[in-house]
């Protein structure tokens, strides 16, 4: 039975606006407006950085200049023009900072306001958190706590300074800057991240998170992370996100690394609530990022989690290279989206071991005018004996006018493996929605709750804590989606 | 409790009820029997406030209000309940949470505080085990692999925690055995209270042998033909519906 006019407009009134639109009214030092070498010297000056990493920057710019854009994804938008943009912007405040109380109470006040209080005993217990503010990281959390535990946790820029060896080995080692357009761009001009290492043997005793705020206008952030987990470690992280409501575009091109040796394993999830863009689809971020794990050591294990929410246009593919053997590879994903959002994301599976596993779920929620395309790898090579592959990709789609795409690619050079796939396409029903409010289930409620149900699969591999807020965005960022 | 005055309802162009006048006092079981295709759930979905049917005259009158004014989440909280002749799957929401938000969403609708989680689980355990049904089937989707049976049963399940002014029963007798027959019987008759109403809607007599019904009406062609005790249904499983036709227009 088609959806009713009735439940399209009540999915239109659903939920509250994007909460997270705000700005903070505060002075930042921004570097000069466009893009060049001076910019790249700029930032590197700005941070201290050593030589290397310096060179190592202008070599990737000056190949940036010859790099065409990614043109095989289904998503449109007019050229970028990257000279009409800030490489660098940093509360004025921030530089000087030295304990959480030196902290300017604005940017206190925003976190607490987005819902990520940064004194540490405000905080959801068991939680460490690196707060990114545009181009910096202001405070990273329970650093002492972690420490005792041997675990590194701390800005990516500071780790440049305190452990160069270890950032030097691994940085660019899973995504070189050849790789793509927006992953070259942003080691040019990378300007924080986070850096994380559990020595062997540690089981992280906390989950450790980043969240990046974008706030000033024009501004573009790059930054990156880098994950290294010795042999039988285990650590969570998660990533978080969210920026002002402007007309503007801005660009948020990051850069993932994950490093797991043998018998280790990285849980990486990412609750993506960029602002989207208003129902015309004016403004909102476009999110270009590349995310990728290898599984180095036997027995490892990555495993990512992502739900994809906000953003104008997600451009992503958080990827597994399994080259360990009986090393296993896992992406769950719920993508939501609404108005004119654009998503194009999925993930690549390249096995590369013998007895290598991935698992590949995903979900998608297209409704208002937008597209949501699956789009995935899964790669046997002639050595990875008994390579397991599973993937199921199901949409569901709210009104007539958006669209789903499921675009698997399958690369086999391996008789052993066997690689299996699953799709389905559905909508939310009438029917549904009629026997949910026969019981008293208000429309809005009906629709959060079959949403949440479709996309339950994926919701519970979150780490506990952020489930329930990711089953509220989910709810939230359906506001509006009318055909 | 209910009043129904000249009903006239038109489904797809067609009219499929075509004056219905009943009414149902407090504390009473009605039924209501009829062949294929008389119109026996257009009815109960009239009733309920599902969308697609149009109504061409009468009206309905629901504990004092204007029930087809009213939008079916608020037909619920007033205390209507239908349960489904084809219930629907809703695939990753388990039966519990499903019948938690069903419960809060009621009981915030008439005012009350939200059962305790504790409060919910208990209720949920009784009412289960009085109706013989497995507690795993509460972890998984509503409906989703359930099987006719227990389709059923969840239906009964949910008019047993959400304890309805008026529960309708859309041929809930359908497609079960003779002992899952009993049990949801047996879920009636406990509820069966002098304040609680029943519209029991059957195709076959088999069920008002386990729930007796106060008046019996035959439901053909879009009215009600006749009515009558608990003995109509007896003269129905003897002769058929033939005979019931009226006006001269029996088939
Ligand atoms: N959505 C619909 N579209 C077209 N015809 C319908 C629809 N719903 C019911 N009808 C028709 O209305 C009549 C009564 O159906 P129904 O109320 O389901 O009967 P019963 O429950 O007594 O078997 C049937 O002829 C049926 O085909
Ligand atoms: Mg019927």
């Amino acid at each position: 039975m088609p959806i009713s006019n009735e439940t399209l407009q009540t999915v239109q009134s659903l939920g509250q606006k994007y909460a997270a639109g705000f700005i903070t009214d505060i002075e930042s030092d921004l570097a000069p407006k466009g893009l060049n070498e001076e910019i790249v010297r700029f930032i590197s000056a700005k941070k201290g950085e050593p030589q290397w990493l310096l060179d190592l920057r202008l070599q990737a710019y000056r190949h940036w200049l010859t790099m065409p854009e990614p043109q095989w994804s289904k998503v449109s938008f007019p050229t970028i023009d990257y000279q009409d943009a800030f490489y660098y912007a940093a509360p004025k405040s921030a530089s000087k900072l030295k304990n959480l109380n030196e902290l300017d109470p604005k940017l206190l006040e925003t976190y607490k306001k987005l819902g990520i209080p940064l004194r540490e005993q405000e905080m959801l217990a068991g939680v460490a958190v690196d707060a990114v503010f545009d181009s910096v990281s202001i405070v990273t959390t329970f650093r002492e706590n972690l420490r005792k535990a041997g675990v590194i946790f701390c800005p990516i820029s500071e780790a440049v300074q305190k452990y160069p060896e270890l950032v030097k080995k691994y940085m660019g080692s899973v995504v070189p800057y050849t790789d793509n357009k927006h992953a070259c761009l942003n080691i040019a001009v990378f300007t924080d991240g986070t850096f994380v290492y559990i020595p062997e043997g540690v089981r992280c005793p906390m989950e450790l998170s980043t969240y990046f705020r974008i706030n000033e206008a024009k501004t573009g952030q790059f930054e990156r992370t880098l994950i290294v987990a010795e042999k039988g470690s285990y650590v969570s992280y998660l990533e978080g996100c969210s920026a002002p409501q402007r007309d503007e575009n801005q660009m948020h091109a990051a850069v993932v690394e994950l490093i797991a040796m043998d018998d280790a394993e990285i849980k990486y999830s990412t609750i993506q609530n960029w602002y989207p863009g208003d129902e015309e689809g004016k403004g909102g971020i476009y999110n270009f990022v590349t995310k990728r794990g290898i599984c180095k050591g036997a027995r490892s294990k990555i495993s990512w989690t992502q739900v994809e929410t906000g953003s104008a246009i997600t451009w992503k593919y958080p990827s597994c290279i399994l080259q360990g053997n009986d090393s296993i590879g896992e992406f769950y994903s719920v993508a939501l989206t609404n108005h004119y959002q654009q998503a194009d994301t999925g993930t690549k599976m390249i096995h590369l071991g013998k007895n290598t596993k991935s698992r590949i779920i995903s979900k998608g929620i297209s409704a208002g005018k937008s597209n949501n395309t699956y789009r995935g790898l899964v790669r046997v090579s002639s050595k990875a004996k008994q390579a397991r592959n599973y993937t199921q990709c199901d949409s569901l789609l709210i009104g007539k006018t958006c669209g789903a795409h499921t675009v698997p690619y399958i690369e086999n050079k391996n008789p052993t493996a066997i690689i299996e796939h699953e799709a389905s396409t559905s909508k939310i029903g009438a029917d549904q929605l009629f026997y949910c409010r026969q019981r008293g289930i208000s429309q809005e409620e009906a629709v959060t709750l079959i949403v949440n149900g479709f996309c339950r699969e994926v919701l519970q591999h979150l780490p506990m804590e952020f489930a329930v807020e990711a089953q509220k965005l989910v709810a939230i960022s359906l506001e509006g989606s009318v055909g | 409790m209910l009043n129904i005055e000249n009903l006239h309802v038109t489904v797809a162009g067609r009219e499929v009820l075509k004056g219905i006048n009943l009414s149902i006092e407090a504390g009473k079981v009605h039924a209501i029997m009829g062949p294929n295709g008389s119109g026996k759930s257009t009815l109960s979905y009239v009733l309920a406030g599902r969308e697609g049917y149009d109504i061409t005259g009468g009206k309905v009158a629901f504990m004092g209000q204007d029930l087809l004014q009213m939008a079916p989440e608020d037909r619920a909280s007033a205390g209507l309940f239908l349960a489904f002749q084809y219930p629907v799957e809703i695939p990753g929401v388990s039966t519990t949470t499903f019948l938690k938000t069903a419960i809060n969403a009621l009981r915030k609708k008439r005012g009350e505080k939200e059962l305790e989680p504790v409060q919910f689980l208990k209720l949920q355990k009784e009412k289960l085990t009085q109706l013989g049904m497995d507690p795993e089937m509460l972890k998984r989707g509503v409906n989703v692999g359930f099987s006719g049976g227990e389709k059923k049963r969840n239906e009964v399940l949910q008019m047993a925690m959400l304890e309805p002014k008026l529960a309708i029963l859309d041929e809930t007798d359908s497609g079960l055995d003779i002992d899952a027959l009993k049990t949801v019987a047996e879920g009636v008759n406990n509820l069966r209270s002098p304040t609680r109403s029943f519209l029991i809607i059957t195709h076959y007599q088999r069920l008002l042998n386990y729930i007796k019904p106060d008046v019996v009406h035959v439901l053909a062609r879009g009215k009600i033909q006749k009515t009558g005790g608990p003995e109509l249904a007896l003269l129905l499983e003897e002769q058929g519906y033939a005979g019931f036709y009226g006006d001269g227009e029996a088939a």
